[in-house]
């Protein structure tokens, strides 16, 4: 039996005694795009840290195509949340793209030219290849985010994690990377996406999960984006909810 | 150039050249680093926070090396516990913690030795480099450089984007303390040449002119050497011909290769972004 991509049994985190993820257990199989959604101060970005060991964990267990995180680290990408990278930090886009390719490189050893052409054909995919050279800083956010991706792209990984995507992206650089995250699925990958942004959450994934810091739902968008669910992540922020039409 | 005579004259004068040469390069590598990881000050912690180790090596008749890198990683290990054990921000765990140590070193040197040790070790007399003092700095020298060499996709990946490095299963907090164990041998080996005081400067100054002239970290590696080396070679010329501190001259060669920079570096300089800034204002008008 093939295994689930992602599995977790009760997970369970806290900061000093507070908690912040409440006993979460959830099956998601390969090729889902899902998103995690819920309110500021969910504990979205938490939950993401600490299904990939990232930050400790009070108790629960999580495996990864059926093994422990430890032993699959080399199969999973994770982009970071944009505003934790120091965009002055001197490196070229195409070197930033690159350090995708460290992950399967023994150590001691350097990227060779075939590497070198395997970052600019993950550039080219999130149309970012005429970059290459450029600091990253000196993109636009949008941009930073595809070239975040393309370092993603570059591990060639089966699971995918990525921490507020969408956040200060531009429509096309939008469009782009949900493009890639949907092929990415249709390749039998996996894709596991924070995001705060209900509006689009429908059109985007194919499961949600919808979290306060305990598991308000799981499911398909068709079964989790129900008023009254949504409705019970998000509490007093409802009306605001309806304004927008959910 | 009464200076290249002398050189070619006294050893002393040789052997105080090819160290506070070297000692340029190992800050300027270990300072890269330090300063894209946001570590200046502790950069400048670790190195006062050697003295104790040194004092404690004198006491034993030990070599100080040994001493000194024992009392830079613990000192980085208990400013660590401090901050991740309790609401006290980095900062000020990295305030209490150095300063203990050096007030340690302090009594601890006081009650051995006399003074002129304790202000040789604080400002550096890089003219009375022994020979072995010169081995052992070449020693650190070949390991540090041998260590970022090997380590550099490592050492990249930590400082720019660690919790990447960590999905992937790098030790980010071995490295850590990896990058730490380097950073009071290079300290170690400025002993001598600009003393624990004025350490912190050989390791942020270069590698900050560095950092505004390039926006690839090999070159900035290279030319934070090369302005280290330029600093020292200054710096010493300075210390010889008017019978200055070398510490001081070292670092005020740094500093014044650091303000040209700043002012005048093609890209990232204060002068052309003055010019692009009054470019755009003049093209709105």
């Amino acid at each position: 039996m093939a295994h689930a991509a992602l599995s977790i049994k009760n997970l369970h985190v806290s900061y000093y005694g507070n908690e912040a993820v409440k006993e979460v257990s959830l099956t998601v199989n390969s090729g889902n795009l899902v998103g995690i959604i819920g309110p500021n101060g969910a504990g979205k970005s938490t939950f993401l840290k600490a299904m990939l060991n990232l930050i400790p964990r009070d108790k629960g267990e999580i495996r990864i195509l059926g093994k422990t995180v430890k032993e699959v680290r080399k199969k999973i990408a994770y982009v970071p949340q944009r505003n934790d990278i120091d965009w002055d930090f001197p490196i070229t886009v195409l070197d930033a793209v690159l350090i995708g390719t460290y992950p399967n490189l023994k150590l001691f050893k350097r990227p060779k030219k075939k590497d070198k052409e395997w970052a600019m054909e993950c550039l080219r995919r999130v149309g970012m290849e005429e970059f290459s050279k450029r600091q990253i800083g000196e993109l636009s956010g949008g941009q930073q985010q595809r070239v975040f991706l393309a370092r993603a792209l570059a591990q060639k990984a089966e699971l995918f994690f990525l921490d507020e995507p969408f956040v200060g992206v531009d429509v096309t650089s939008e469009e782009t990377i949900v493009r890639i995250l949907k092929e990415l699925c249709s390749q039998g990958k996996t894709v596991i996406v924070v995001h705060h942004d209900l509006s689009k959450a429908n059109d985007y994934f194919n499961q949600l999960i919808l979290l306060n810091k305990e598991l308000i739902g799981f499911g398909s968008v068709q079964e989790v984006f129900q008023t009254e669910i949504i409705e019970k992540a998000y509490q007093g922020q409802f009306a605001f909810m309806k304004e927008i039409g959910v | 150039m009464a200076f290249i005579e002398a050189v070619m004259q006294y050893g002393f004068l040789q052997k105080a050249l090819l160290t506070s040469i070297m000692v340029g390069v190992i800050c300027g590598v270990v300072g890269c680093f330090i300063i894209l990881r946001g570590m200046a000050l502790m950069g400048d912690a670790i190195s006062h926070a050697v003295l104790p180790g040194v004092a404690i090596s004198y006491m034993f008749g030990i070599n100080f090396f040994f001493g000194a890198v024992f009392s830079g990683v613990i000192t980085a290990i208990a400013i660590g516990f401090v901050t991740q054990n309790s609401r006290i921000k980095h900062d000020t765990s990295i305030g209490i913690m150095f300063t203990a140590a050096f007030a340690a070193g302090i009594i601890i040197i006081t009650m051995l030795k006399s003074s002129t040790d304790l202000y040789h070790i604080l400002f550096g007399n890089v003219l009375a480099v022994r020979a072995s003092d010169m081995w052992i700095t070449l020693g650190i020298g070949v390991v540090i450089l041998a260590a970022v060499y090997l380590f550099y996709k490592e050492l990249l990946v930590t400082s720019f984007d660690e919790t990447m490095g960590a999905a992937y299963g790098l030790p980010v907090r071995l490295i850590h303390y990896f990058l730490m164990t380097l950073l009071t041998m290079g300290t170690v080996a400025s002993l001598q040449t600009v003393g624990i005081v004025l350490v912190v400067a050989m390791l942020i100054t270069p590698a900050a002119a560095a950092y505004l002239l390039t926006d690839r970290l090999w070159v900035m590696i290279f030319l934070a050497s090369g302005i280290g080396i330029l600093s020292s070679v200054i710096g010493l010329y300075f210390s010889f011909t008017y019978n200055l501190a070398s510490g001081a001259t070292i670092v005020m060669a740094a500093t014044a290769i650091f303000i040209l920079t700043f002012l005048f570096s093609p890209k990232h300089g204060w002068l052309w972004r003055m010019l692009k800034v009054r470019k755009k204002k003049a093209s709105l008008v």
